[in-house]
């Protein structure tokens, strides 16, 4: 500090005193529902996975699992999968699933935290806006066309692309004065959805048999085939979205200050806007890109996260990623078990409960806000 | 910095917003020690001359110097531990508790030494605020009054040499109207530099050693509030009859409307 620094406040000492135990009370409620609500995630999502790697057409019981997962370890304990085929099943094909669901799950929670953050607005999510849809148009322009120009990274890489110009796109349609109204943001997501609903009608009016099966089957979204080639792909782009949103955490903390104020507390709002616009459209590649539009993950998880620890940004992505995990591991198995011999799309399922969440979430906004600003 | 540098200089500082000028060569110069007030009528330039002060804006022509560097070779980092900006809008995009909203203010100081003593900063500045009560309370139920203490708090959390202050006692009751600008005096006394846009004019008279008299986007006079306030001048400006008198009993300054023309109107109507 400088000499010009003006000295402490003229107060009574016991103002002061009474102030710190006030914060230090907020403090301390905070710190243990944190605390909590990590520890109860971070189980959840151990026993999530336990349940679906054991559940399917093909039952493991758990101690198989562990045991398993131990051998290959180097761990001489527990038994190995008594049915023939279960630890083929369990490692080539429900443990790449339920990272890919982690993977998918995370990212997605992530970026809708990270987008309502830079959007100001509390309804802004990749599915919503038309994101999700702008990247798997991209995407899908690769299947169509068979474009291989990065090998099994060329999905990935449409879907970024796709994803970043929709990001954009909407940033620059739907604000105004350094906000986004609820009501010009829902209708650009309508505007940019069913565009981007057209271009994959058409591109499913162009493409062969294989490739129509495909795009149907992503605008469902499934995990079904989610191989561990793919898992490989989408993982770092996933691990880089998350840190760099991490970093911007405290930054976001300071911009729903409004721009302005962000500004006078030292942060390039320019700068962090531009990154944040590239997280989010990373990690909707993330999620994109093999398992095809899963929509409200990154509407539902953030707004549950912060009923419990408050905004802060920090921990709310953290918990986001971890809840988001948890959700699509749950949603998955439920999509691959509720009726045998059936994968139910996914992306249907997380609908079918998100849709009415953000209907819900739209009505108390417009009540709190006082209008449909 | 340059010990005998002005905290603030705009110099020839002119700002349209399309074709409507709003600032139109303005001079200003603040200094440490001392309140500097900005009054004027709506629509005067007061607020748009204080964004250009904190850099939100950039003017047409002209510049402002921050300790005698152009605002623009700053670091925005930097400068936000160099001034502090209440705005006069307090909206939170996310229900932040209030107490939070204060820590925001100790941003700048993150990763200095400053910055151990955070706890201690906050909890001063709440205190002197007038908000330890609302602690836990989400900043975006508090009342409008209780909203503009919150960010006062805040930028006092900054603790910053320079103050600019955007209608820091709108929507606050006569009491911490005061407890506010005695405690901008505080500041300017232990040597920060404060400019502070004010409507109530008898308030400007009693807290500020200068007081600036915006019109039509320029300076029309400066000086001491006693040599500024005087009746025609201010009938003039706010193109309404004004009386400057002095108090009674502590002889300070108070500025009413004169309501005698208005009301013998009414009256003969």
């Amino acid at each position: 500090m400088t000499a010009t620094v003006p000295g402490p406040a003229v107060r009574s000492q016991a103002a002061r005193v009474g102030s710190a135990t006030a914060t230090a009370a907020v403090d301390r409620r905070r710190r243990r529902r944190v605390v909590l609500l990590y520890a109860g995630l971070g189980i959840a999502l151990v026993v999530a996975a336990l349940v679906a790697g054991g559940s399917g057409q093909l039952s493991i019981p758990v101690n198989e699992i562990l045991g398993s997962i131990a051998h290959r370890l180097g761990l001489d304990v527990g038994p190995l999968p008594s049915h023939p085929r279960g630890e083929y099943t369990l490692w080539n094909v429900r443990f790449s699933r339920i990272a890919m669901a982690v993977i998918v799950g995370g990212s997605l929670a992530v970026a809708g935290a990270a987008m309502q953050g830079v959007f100001g607005n509390p309804l802004a999510e990749p599915s919503v806006v038309g994101v999700s849809s702008g990247a798997a148009v991209a995407a899908a322009v690769a299947i169509v066309f068979g474009l291989r120009f990065a090998g099994d990274w060329s999905i990935p890489v449409c879907a970024f692309v796709g994803g970043l110009v929709t990001t954009l796109l909407v940033y620059a349609l739907s604000r105004s004065d350094g906000r986004t109204e609820v009501v010009t943001l829902v209708l650009t997501g309508i505007a940019v959805n069913a565009v981007a609903g057209a271009l994959l009608a058409l591109l499913m009016f162009v493409g062969d048999t294989q490739a129509r099966e495909s795009i149907v089957f992503w605008q469902l979204g499934s995990l079904n085939g989610s191989r561990w080639s793919y898992v490989v792909v989408v993982a770092p782009l996933a691990l880089v979205g998350v840190v760099v949103a991490l970093a911007c955490a405290r930054s976001l903390d300071l911009l729903s200050l409004g721009e302005r104020s962000a500004r006078h507390l030292g942060v390039n709002v320019e700068r962090l806007r531009v990154v944040l616009i590239v997280v989010v459209a990373l990690l909707t590649a993330a999620a994109v890109s093999f398992c095809g539009i899963v929509a409200f993950v990154g509407l539902v998880v953030p707004h549950l996260v912060r009923m419990v620890t408050g905004p802060g940004h920090r921990v709310l992505l953290i918990a986001s990623f971890l809840a988001g995990a948890l959700v699509l591991i749950c949603a998955d198995t439920v999509a691959r078990t509720f009726v045998a011999y059936t994968d139910l799309p996914l992306g249907m399922l997380t609908s079918l409960v998100g849709g009415p969440f953000f209907f819900w979430l739209l009505r108390r906004t417009r009540r709190t806000a006082g209008g449909w600003a | 910095m340059t010990a005998n540098a002005p905290a603030l200089l705009a110099q020839d500082v002119t700002l349209s917003f399309g074709r409507r000028p709003v600032l139109d060569a303005v001079d200003l110069e603040v200094r440490r020690r001392e309140v500097l007030a900005l009054v004027g009528p709506n629509g005067a330039g007061k607020s748009t001359l204080l964004s250009v002060l904190a850099g939100d804006l950039a003017p047409d022509r002209g510049e402002v110097l921050l300790e005698g560097r152009p605002l623009a070779d700053w670091r925005l980092r930097e400068m936000s531990r160099r001034r502090a900006v209440l705005t006069q809008e307090h909206k939170i995009s996310f229900p932040f508790p209030t107490v939070d909203v204060v820590r925001m203010g100790r941003a700048p100081w993150r990763g200095l030494p400053e910055e151990d003593h955070d706890e201690q900063v906050v909890a001063e500045a709440m205190a002197t605020a007038d908000i330890d009560h609302l602690a836990g309370q989400p900043f975006g139920l508090l009342s409008g009054g209780e909203k503009g203490r919150t960010s006062f708090a805040r930028v006092l959390a900054q603790r910053t040499g320079v103050l600019l202050l955007d209608e820091p006692t709108a929507a606050l009751d006569i009491g911490h109207q005061e407890t506010v600008l005695a405690h901008a005096r505080t500041q300017a006394a232990a040597g920060a530099a404060v400019v502070v846009v004010l409507h109530d004019l008898s308030l400007a008279a009693a807290w500020s050693d200068r007081v600036a008299l915006l019109h039509h986007g320029r300076v029309t006079a400066e000086g001491a509030p006693r040599e500024v306030f005087t009746a025609p001048l201010l009938s003039l400006v706010y193109d309404h009859p004004i009386d400057v008198l002095a108090h009674p009993g502590t002889g300070e300054l108070l500025v009413l409307p004169d309501r005698r023309s208005l009301m013998s109107r009414e009256e003969t109507a």
